[in-house]
């Protein structure tokens, strides 16, 4: 048997938990308190958090709800948005996160994900790569919520942000985002080649049958929000995780 | 009264938390008085073995943690880069640990295992039965590391883990307990053994 992480993603819209489809379109799915106390319960392997609040809204992270969340978790949490200097990547820590994941600070502020890297190990840096198609069909890498492209190559980015000294990659495909249409494997394949640092995969899971598809790919474990947050054909809110069972039987 | 030793590495309130949740009491500190007073010690941490150590060494915490682990025969629990220290020496840096336990902390075989650092949920055998590891058979516990124990002797190990080949995750040598793992992120096996600790 072999264990792969399987890792719910929490976005945080103006303190609020909410999907989005294709990085827009934010629907309201709950609480994040609430959210994370049954996370917790469903003692699911991971939780990634990421503020997406627009910068218009939010300048700094929110310290008061992460040290809340953190509070009610008895798993490992990854938490992004806002986050540019050493100080705050701190002040994340000390409120009882252990990894800090970087997107737009990967390209502004490099400086800033080489010194967390230093000092708490580079376990506790994920880059988090936002990669969408453009029209001839080339992957390009994006950050403020997908809406900026960035000037390097899939290459020169990958050997941007290992330089810098990250542990993993969290790999979310914007055009998969909400879809629910599966994984892109080529884009897991893609980074693959490149990197020899553990790739979470994300974006359009719909199935645990898709989980083993991107691990296959060459994914070191998978993420998902929609499908954790719907349940049945009618799309309900209802935060669901499959259990150790059925992984066992069906994914391990 | 357990002290959760302060020495700059680790995500101590986590920590403080799971041991408030099962009942326990703890203070994160690098006080030496309180220190002597406490009753258990847990030596955490994460990040690099050379910067730990200097860490320790920095806040003059190394006598009085010989004192109350070696001389007082304190229990102590050391968790990841804490267990880590307690060993004689890694490769990390080719630094020198504290040396409590005959072993040392080597990095995971490249060439046997698909990506470095470990990191996730592994099942964990305990070999040996200890009042810290009772009520967790099936266990699984969360992981993050590159390096991992080497014990010299048998008859200290407690545990196995595997990632690509088996490795030693858990010893006890008399009063002397290190995990590889992260209990205080691993939902309620981690709360056992936080337990397990407490009612030592």
């Amino acid at each position: 048997m072999k264990r792969f992480r399987i890792i719910p993603v929490m976005l945080i819209n103006e303190g609020r938990a909410v999907i989005t489809r294709q990085f827009k379109k934010p629907v309201y799915v709950g609480d994040p308190i609430n959210a994370i106390k049954i996370f917790n319960d469903k003692e699911v392997d991971e939780l990634v958090i990421l503020d997406i609040t627009s910068k218009r809204t939010r300048q700094a992270p929110n310290y008061n709800l992460i040290a809340k969340m953190a509070s009610e978790s008895f798993m490992p949490l990854a938490y992004g948005g806002h986050i540019r200097t050493m100080n705050q990547a701190e002040q994340i820590i000390n409120c009882g996160i252990e990894k800090i994941s970087f997107n737009t600070a990967l390209y502004e502020y490099p400086e800033t994900v080489t010194q967390v890297s230093d000092r708490y190990g580079k376990q506790s840096v994920v880059a988090s790569i936002d990669v969408k198609k453009n029209i001839f069909g080339n992957f390009v890498g994006k950050t403020n919520n997908g809406r900026k492209s960035i000037s390097l190559n899939i290459p020169q980015l990958v050997e941007h942000i290992v330089k810098l000294g990250v542990g993993e990659v969290l790999l979310n495909s914007i055009d998969r985002d909400g879809m629910r249409l599966g994984f892109d494997c080529t884009l897991i394949e893609t980074f693959k080649k490149k990197l020899n640092i553990p790739i979470v995969a994300c974006g359009g899971a719909d199935s645990i049958e898709d989980f083993s598809k991107a691990i296959e790919a060459g994914a070191s474990g998978v993420a998902a929000g929609a499908m954790f947050y719907f349940k049945g054909s009618f799309n309900a809110i209802l935060i669901n995780y499959p259990d150790q069972k059925t992984l066992k039987d069906k994914v391990y | 009264m357990i002290a959760i030793v302060n020495y700059g590495v680790g995500n101590l309130f986590a920590i403080q938390n799971v041991i408030r949740r099962v009942g326990g009491e703890s203070i994160i500190t690098n006080d030496v008085d309180e220190i002597r007073k406490a009753d258990k010690l847990i030596l955490p941490g994460v990040g690099a073995f050379g910067y730990g150590m200097n860490q320790l060494r920095a806040r003059n915490l190394v006598e009085v943690l010989n004192e109350q682990v070696l001389g007082s025969k304190k229990l102590t629990l050391g968790l990841c880069l804490g267990a880590q220290l307690m060993t004689q020496q890694s490769e990390e840096d080719n630094s020198v640990g504290l040396g409590w336990v005959e072993g040392k902390t080597v990095k995971f075989d490249d060439r046997q295992v698909p990506v470095i650092p470990h990191m996730g949920w592994s099942d964990v055998e305990f070999v040996r039965k200890t009042s810290l590891t009772s009520n967790l058979d099936e266990a699984r516990f969360y992981f993050t590391h590159s390096y991992h124990f080497l014990m010299k002797n048998k008859n200290d190990v407690v545990g196995f883990a595997e990632y690509g080949y088996r490795f030693v995750c858990a010893f006890q040598v008399d009063n002397i307990m290190g995990i590889q793992f992260h209990p205080e992120k691993s939902h309620k096996f981690g709360m056992r053994l936080f337990e397990n600790f407490v009612n030592l």
